[in-house]
């Protein structure tokens, strides 16, 4: 749409500036300000420079969640966003039974973090819950409470559980808006059901494809309440993400330096991510 | 062919049942016999864990509070949204990509990394467990957002509607709310459902943010499960409870909840 200049406009975006100036920006001067200083209570604060930065990035600690943290972000990338297209591509097209289909498979998005993580935390259960007893009748040893490998398969099952619906709803809504005559054109010249997806659906879906991957890395990235509540970081440390550990740091340890430190790292970043989401998604707008 | 189709979507599904079965048929069972072992259906149904959140204030006041910010909330987001949303779908200013860019940071921004400074920042303004700190914190991610997905619906909107109103002699307030609101309805409605849906789902500002005043029920639930025993009746009760607005919600926007998730721009 061709728009036209005017900075009056401002005025009707002010709100929103101020609004959202007020959680974000003093918030992070905040941080920024425990970042480069150091505090041994009563509000006495001593410069510190760079240290906090220094400690970080040298840690181990911050290292070992910072990769455990792309493990995961990988692997359930991996797994929901092909998942979420075959079921998209399966799904009803159209009338009640895709309403039905839609409602059903928005609801776990709908459902507040923690209780996804108690759910999951019952559902799983190696005595008692419907997952763990199952599979231990099946004679599979799985106990999330005490096995990472069994952890790490709770938390990446309850993550498909909770966020495919995104893609596929992602994945619907870019399906519907395929024009009809594509498809006939297809069927005249008799292509296969792989070349109609491959020609026709894919390309038509790389758009919204690229929001649900970009959505997905970055809410996975910063994932906190669900395994926090499932497993609790453990055990040991195996499903300690980013989040966890930072919030460990700041209200746990108190650690405030090492952990404003560590927040500007995690969200840099984010904002780099987000920059190139921004540019993709942008770009695939002015096409 | 029809019939592996009707396998994944029916599979799938399933998938996403059984763990809301789970939960659903433990809410029914006594503790006792929770713990002594797994049965696949209640032996001995029971209301109790509902009676007692019914009854006892903590728990259903926890409810009232979660409902009371993600109202506030939603009303906030949306209403500052409308304008800047209009702003950035028909105007160019000065800054207005750096702006648009900078409030979809915020979208993005991991909750953890403020969950310690909205602290500080809301006890000083006095707000400190109260519902509108609550409301006000979750603007952060939800009026980026409803700016986003608003832009998004009303670019869908020929701008000659707009033009052809001034003609008639339309102010721009009589404008908005007169024509242009009603034509995006369906748009401000699933904007108002995404500003529902992540409030309602956050938890950890929400936590951090209150104490006893407005603490949300999820606060309520972690609470139960570590102090007072492990009533994992109780637990699974109030989970079941807090799905219930959602599944609501989710039926009024059944139809254009996957142009909404695709942030409107389909």
């Amino acid at each position: 749409m061709q728009k036209t200049w005017n900075n009056k406009a401002w005025f009707l975006v002010l709100p929103v500036l101020l609004i959202v100036a007020l959680n974000a920006v003093v918030p992070l001067m905040t941080v920024v300000n425990y970042s480069v200083q150091e505090t041994f209570g009563d509000n006495l604060f001593f410069f510190e420079g760079t240290r906090w930065f220094r400690e970080v990035l040298h840690s181990d600690r911050f290292h070992a969640s910072l990769g455990r943290q792309f493990l995961f972000t990988f692997t359930i990338l991996m797994i929901e966003i092909p998942l979420g297209v075959i079921v998209a591509l399966s799904m009803p097209k159209s009338g009640v039974w895709a309403s039905v289909c839609l409602v059903l498979m928005a609801l776990p998005l709908l459902i507040p973090w923690n209780v996804v993580g108690a759910m999951w935390n019952i559902f799983a259960l190696p005595d008692i819950g419907l997952l763990g007893y199952s599979l231990n009748a099946l004679g599979i040893d799985y106990n999330f409470t005490r096995q990472p490998v069994s952890a790490w398969l709770t938390v990446v099952m309850m993550d498909v559980w909770h966020w495919t619906s995104l893609v596929v709803l992602l994945a619907y809504a870019g399906l519907q808006s395929i024009d009809g005559a594509y498809y006939q054109a297809a069927r005249i010249d008799g292509a296969s059901r792989w070349s109609v997806f491959r020609y026709i659906q894919l390309p038509k879906l790389k758009h919204v494809l690229i929001i649900a991957f970009l959505l997905r890395f970055m809410d996975s990235f910063m994932i906190y309440t669900e395994p926090f509540v499932l497993t609790g970081g453990g055990p040991g440390n195996t499903t300690t993400f980013l989040s966890i550990d930072l919030v460990k740091a700041a209200l746990g340890e108190f650690n405030l330096g090492i952990a404003a430190a560590m927040s500007l790292i995690y969200f840099l970043m984010t904002l780099l991510v987000c920059w190139l989401f921004y540019t993709l998604s942008m770009k695939g707008e002015t096409q | 062919m029809i019939r592996t189709r009707w396998f994944v979507t029916i599979f799938y599904i399933l998938f996403l049942m059984l763990p809301i079965y789970g939960l659903v048929t433990m809410s029914f069972k006594t503790t006792n016999e929770i713990l002594g072992g797994f049965s696949f259906w209640p032996q001995e149904f029971t209301l109790d864990s509902y009676i007692k959140i019914f009854t006892d204030s903590t728990w259903y006041s926890g409810y009232i509070n979660s409902i009371t910010y993600v109202l506030m909330n939603t009303f906030i987001s949306v209403l500052f949204a409308l304008p800047a949303a209009y702003a950035f779908s028909r105007y160019r200013f000065l800054g207005d990509k750096h702006l648009f860019f900078w409030l979809l940071t915020n979208r993005m921004a991991p909750p953890a990394v403020f969950a310690l400074p909205f602290l500080q920042l809301y006890s000083a303004m006095g707000l400190f467990d109260t519902h509108i700190a609550v409301a006000l914190a979750h603007c952060l991610f939800n009026v980026p957002l409803a700016v986003w997905i608003l832009e998004g619906f009303m670019s869908g909107v020929p701008k000659e509607i707009d033009e052809t109103a001034y003609i008639d002699g339309y102010s721009f307030p009589r404008f908005f709310t007169r024509i242009f609101m009603p034509m995006i309805a369906s748009g401000i409605g699933v904007t108002a459902f995404f500003c529902f849906m992540f409030s309602w789902v956050e938890l950890l500002l929400a936590k951090t943010l209150t104490s006893v005043a407005a603490k949300p029920i999820a606060a309520v639930m972690t609470r139960t499960a570590s102090t007072s025993g492990y009533e994992l009746g109780l637990l699974a009760a109030a989970g079941v409870l807090t799905i219930i607005p959602g599944a609501i919600v989710i039926w009024f926007v059944r139809n254009y909840i996957a142009k909404g998730f695709a942030l409107g721009r389909v």
